[in-house]
């Protein structure tokens, strides 16, 4: 079980739990704005990009090569950019606190 | 009173796929007040559609894991889903009637009907046993049953495009030894150019899988428990089951019916309108404008889906929004990825770039005089990106800076 809180661009803020699945599954089953996730989490549309908020970027890891290059042109892309499709919760990922970037 | 005025109102859609069910998150958001009703006839929570051909067919995602909303997520949006099918759309009462018998007024109605599988006229093939098509989650559970119950395993794909090729990637995880019966002279013929479906080709071959041209079935008939298909050029194959990709049916038989203006599809001006102006026709259904290609087209994708579904859902809501949108595609089959961007028809040069250093990463230019049309971009999602931005900039691209692969895929290195 992981507690994880997600941002909007407004600075509302929403904590929800999940167990498994990624973090945009459980972002889009919880209805929070800004994360689509129209591909499925294939990554191949880049509707589900977050910010991890700096402190707990060791327990997200780093964005693979392909997730990288769909982000790079993004407008909003930073050094804390994901996909959060990408990113497989777990009982690590527990306070996670994400940014949405759109 | 005006607020009472608006939650009376009712807003239903027809189809709860991509589109229809976008459609009723995009209406809540965009202040919608009034009652929202999602019909269709499918009784699954919706899912989303790409991965039945991968990882549904496969078994590694159950359908709760490819649904498109929680069900409590309808319930906090108070979007009503009734499971049935329309008979008919009665316009001067603003009315529609289930085949159940069971009537809904509405407002404002949104058309998400999709399509259908394509059933080509071949005899024999209408009433053969052991003939299967993907669209629905039912009908891809259908297969995977089927091909458990197979004892020789042995699967024909009719159809060499995306669907059937996808399918027939994921079949051989299942341990299937499959044909792929494709009519043109190569696969993917109508969505790409020679080079990509001999890459194609080549993959599937070398995943076992066997890939047969200008193969046009001419006849199918059932033969012990299983089925035959003979081709035009005399040539037959064998299987225990077969599964047809060759393309859709827009159900626009509702609109038709209603004497809505119906072409290739419901006609939807580009604010996604059809001819009647409290209704709505978005997604693989509608018939429509795409600025990009300055034609009139239908797109079967998530993306012209999605991005209708938010253009009607603000155009209900009495706000201004146009569909200007750039259509994108992806293909996930064995390892590779393909993501396409633009649309590739009335191409006069196609430009191949290799990645330096990268297996099996390439990408397709094409072009029509110097303006980019699409690319193609083969595990190459920067590819991918950098064509878009270049598309939507409409910007004019340097050619010999694009094969030359000591140059950075960067858009303003490849720009004129």
């Amino acid at each position: 079980m992981a507690k994880i809180t997600f941002i909007t661009k407004e600075g509302e803020s929403t904590t929800v739990e999940g167990t498994s699945g990624s973090v945009m599954e459980l972002a889009v089953q919880n209805n929070i704005p800004g994360i689509d996730g129209d591909c499925g989490g294939v990554c191949s549309c880049a509707t589900c990009h977050v910010h991890v908020a700096e402190q707990f970027t060791a327990q997200t890891g780093e964005a693979s090569e392909i997730e990288q290059d769909m982000l790079e042109l993004d407008d909003n892309v930073n050094d804390f950019s994901r996909l959060s499709c990408q990113i497989t919760i777990s009982e690590e990922l527990d306070g996670l606190i994400l940014q949405v970037a759109k | 009173m005006i607020e009472e005025e608006l939650t009376d109102q009712s807003c239903i859609i027809i189809g709860a796929s991509h589109a229809g069910v976008n459609c009723a998150f995009a209406l809540r958001r965009e202040g919608w007040e009034g009652g929202i009703l999602l019909i269709d006839a499918d009784p699954h929570l919706p899912y989303h559609r790409p991965p039945l051909s991968k990882s549904f067919l496969t078994a590694e995602a159950g359908i709760a894991q490819i649904a498109l909303r929680s069900a409590e997520a309808y319930e906090k949006q108070g979007i009503e889903r009734i499971i049935g099918r329309v008979s008919i759309i009665d316009r001067t009462n603003k009315q529609l009637t289930l085949t159940n018998g069971a009537s809904y007024w509405y407002n404002k109605l949104v058309l998400a009907t999709g399509a259908r599988a394509f059933i080509p006229n071949i005899p024999g093939l209408q009433d053969a046993g052991h003939l299967y098509v993907l669209r629905t989650a039912a009908d891809i559970s259908n297969i995977r049953q089927a091909l458990l119950n197979s004892t020789s395993k042995r699967v024909l794909v009719i159809g060499g495009g995306y669907i059937g090729l996808e399918l027939a990637a994921s079949l051989t995880k299942l341990g299937a030894q499959i044909q792929v019966l494709e009519r043109e002279e190569r696969i993917l013929a109508r969505v790409t150019a020679p080079e990509m479906s001999r890459f194609f080709e080549q993959l599937h071959q070398t995943n076992g899988v066997e890939v047969c041209t200008g193969k046009s079935v001419v006849s199918i008939y059932e033969e012990n428990g299983g089925v035959r298909a003979t081709c035009a050029d005399g040539s037959e194959y064998q299987a225990d089951l077969i599964v047809l990709g060759v393309g859709i049916k827009v159900n626009a038989e509702l609109a038709a019916e209603s004497d809505l203006a119906v072409e290739n599809g419901i006609k939807v001006d580009t604010t996604t309108r059809t001819s009647d102006e409290d209704i709505f026709a978005i997604g693989d259904c509608s018939y429509h404008y795409n600025a990009y290609y300055q034609r009139n087209l239908r797109l079967e994708s998530v993306q012209n889906a999605v991005d209708q579904a938010k253009v009607a859902a603000a155009n209900i809501c009495g706000k201004a929004a146009e569909y200007d949108s750039l259509p994108w595609f992806w293909s996930d089959q064995y390892d590779v990825k393909l993501q396409t961007v633009g649309l590739f028809n009335g191409y006069d040069v196609a430009v191949h770039r290799e990645e330096a250093g990268k297996e099996n990463c390439f990408s397709i230019w094409y072009f029509k005089e110097d303006r980019l049309l699409a690319v193609d971009a083969v595990n190459n999602a920067k590819a991918y990106v950098v064509g878009m931005k270049l598309l939507k900039e409409r910007s004019v691209i340097d050619r010999s800076k694009l094969t030359d692969n000591t140059i950075p895929l960067k858009p303003s290195l490849l720009a004129l």
